[in-house]
């Protein structure tokens, strides 16, 4: 007998709101996160708009002490601390250094790069020959499983601890294994999400492969594009999102409070075959994992309501939505509702999947689909395809049971999960 | 500087990584940075680099490797200045 998964506790450090409310407000109202950064100019970046979390000094503390605050300089592993620790709060759990040690609980938190500006200090300082005055932070803030060590201490979590990478599907393909650990009964409640530092040492590749739009940085709310004819690229953006995951069972014994169901997912490798690269995704793999995905999680695709996609505003996002229809088997007016956060936060890389489902599941939580913004000329291409009706260009409130979200990323990677509104 | 000067400054010093309040109060000489204050190993290397900084010496491996107490960090600290 497997067990069922629900999410009963959320987190969300994102560029245009921190905190569960502050995001909440900011996806119904379509607010951006897209900000210019004068270092970027500065460095000669051909992109020199993005999204960056705010958080302010005194916010830091209300999450991390100050001792572990010396000599701190790893920002993808603060909002993932913060989205993580917020989650654990919301879903009614205590933050305490003296806890008992927790065997039932784990966490799978992912990242792409950590501690990126603090390697940076280091490899400063080592080729001065002053190797002896890093400090002992380096290590734990710039390997890639600093952000699930972290957490492991914070909370005492005594069950799996680990960080799964996937570039861009990360933060999906985290929900996923979580899940998979809970449904198998291997643990009772999983910490999932991920994370991602930013500035211009994480961008500075993709400003380079020239994916990043350079043709906003006099109107940076506007920069980010999915799906619209008039897309140009991606903006990067960062920031954190989390969720607890609790097999109902130990949900309903705690009394906690029950946002969604998760109702299965599917994980996957285009293994850059067929037109699949290291960049770009193989469709056939893209629609097995979403199909796949409704296999595992027992449903047809009639039944899914809405769709955040990928779409990232590259050229690629009329590909994604030929993906989605062939997988689902859906096209036109038939075609479920779909949006893309990434017009708000703009690619926040390792973080996306993660924050971009915790939008999803406040969609179905509080039934309503947030806006795409900065669509107002949809893809002559996209038209062809899908009614524009699809493509709420504002918010709308609707009743909703099932929503589908998946993340491709670099290296020809899919996650795809579905969740499902839960009612008692 | 003088012994309770120079405790002083190596009290504020080491204040940040203590996780033990009473034995912090009741700094001396004879206090250990692992035992009493209980430090953690890796945290005793940031007290190093501290010290360093704020007397402006710098303290080799084998050196780092005596300072566990409050005795020893005075010592070596007081013989790094006279070197200066």
């Amino acid at each position: 007998m497997k067990n069922k998964v629900v999410i009963t506790g959320l987190g969300v450090v994102a560029p245009n709101g921190v905190g569960l409310d502050a995001f909440t407000e900011a996806i119904k109202n379509g607010k951006s996160g897209i900000v210019f950064h004068q270092n970027l100019e500065d460095l000669n970046f051909s992109c020199c708009i993005g999204g960056i979390p705010q958080v302010s000094e005194e916010k830091k503390l209300e999450y991390l002490t100050p001792l572990q605050l010396r000599g701190f300089n790893s920002s993808g592993i603060l909002y993932g601390c913060m989205a993580a620790i917020d989650a654990w709060k919301d879903a009614g759990l205590n933050v305490d250094p003296k806890s008992e040690l927790d065997y039932d609980s784990g966490t799978i938190f992912g990242t792409g790069t950590s501690g990126v500006d603090k390697f940076r200090d280091a490899i400063y300082k080592l080729d001065d020959k002053q190797v002896k005055r890093l400090g002992s932070t380096v290590v734990v803030q710039t390997m890639a499983s600093g952000i699930s060590a972290y957490l492991g201490g914070i909370l005492g979590l005594g069950n799996q601890v680990t960080t799964n990478s996937s570039a861009c599907t990360t933060g999906t393909e985290a929900i996923i294994m979580g899940f998979e650990r809970i449904q198998s009964g291997k643990a009772k409640r999983m910490l999932v999400g991920s994370c991602s530092d930013d500035g211009p040492y994480i961008w500075g590749g993709f400003d380079a492969m020239r994916v990043m739009t350079y043709k906003h940085n006099e109107s940076p709310t506007q920069g980010s594009r999915p799906m619209s004819a008039s897309a140009s690229g991606f903006v990067p953006g960062s920031g954190a999102g989390a969720f607890v995951l609790e097999s109902l069972e130990s949900a309903l014994e705690r009394g906690a409070t029950i946002y969604a169901e998760v109702l299965g997912g599917h994980v996957n490798s285009g293994g850059q075959r067929h037109s699949g690269t290291m960049t770009a995704p193989n469709p056939e793999a893209v629609q097995k994992c979403i199909t796949k995905a409704m296999d595992n999680a027992n449903i047809k695709s009639s039944d899914i309501d809405v769709i955040n996609g990928h779409l990232t505003a590259t050229s690629k996002d009329v590909l994604e939505i030929e993906n989605w229809i062939k997988a689902l088997n859906r096209n036109g007016k038939d075609f479920p509702h779909i949006n893309s956060l990434k017009s708000m936060v703009g690619h926040c890389l390792a973080a996306a999947g993660s924050i971009e489902s915790v939008a999803t599941v406040l969609q179905l939580n509080g039934q309503f689909i947030f806006p795409n913004i900065n669509c107002e000329d949809v893809h002559p291409e996209i038209l062809e395809l899908i009614a524009e009706e699809k493509i709420p260009k504002k918010i709308l409130q609707k009743e909703l049971r099932m929503a589908i979200k998946a993340s491709f990323g670099f290296g020809d990677v899919n996650a795809c999960v579905i969740f499902k509104r839960y009612i008692e | 500087m003088n012994k309770e000067e120079l405790i002083v400054k190596l009290k504020s010093i080491v204040a940040p990584y203590i996780q033990d309040e009473v034995a912090f109060s009741n700094l001396s000489e004879s206090t250990n940075f692992i035992t009493d204050l209980k430090i953690n190993s890796a945290n005793l290397v940031d007290v190093i680099l501290d010290v360093e900084d704020e007397f402006d010496i710098r303290i080799e491996n084998d050196e780092m490797e005596q300072m566990t107490s409050v005795k020893a960090a005075m010592d070596i600290v007081t013989m790094k200045l006279a070197d200066k």
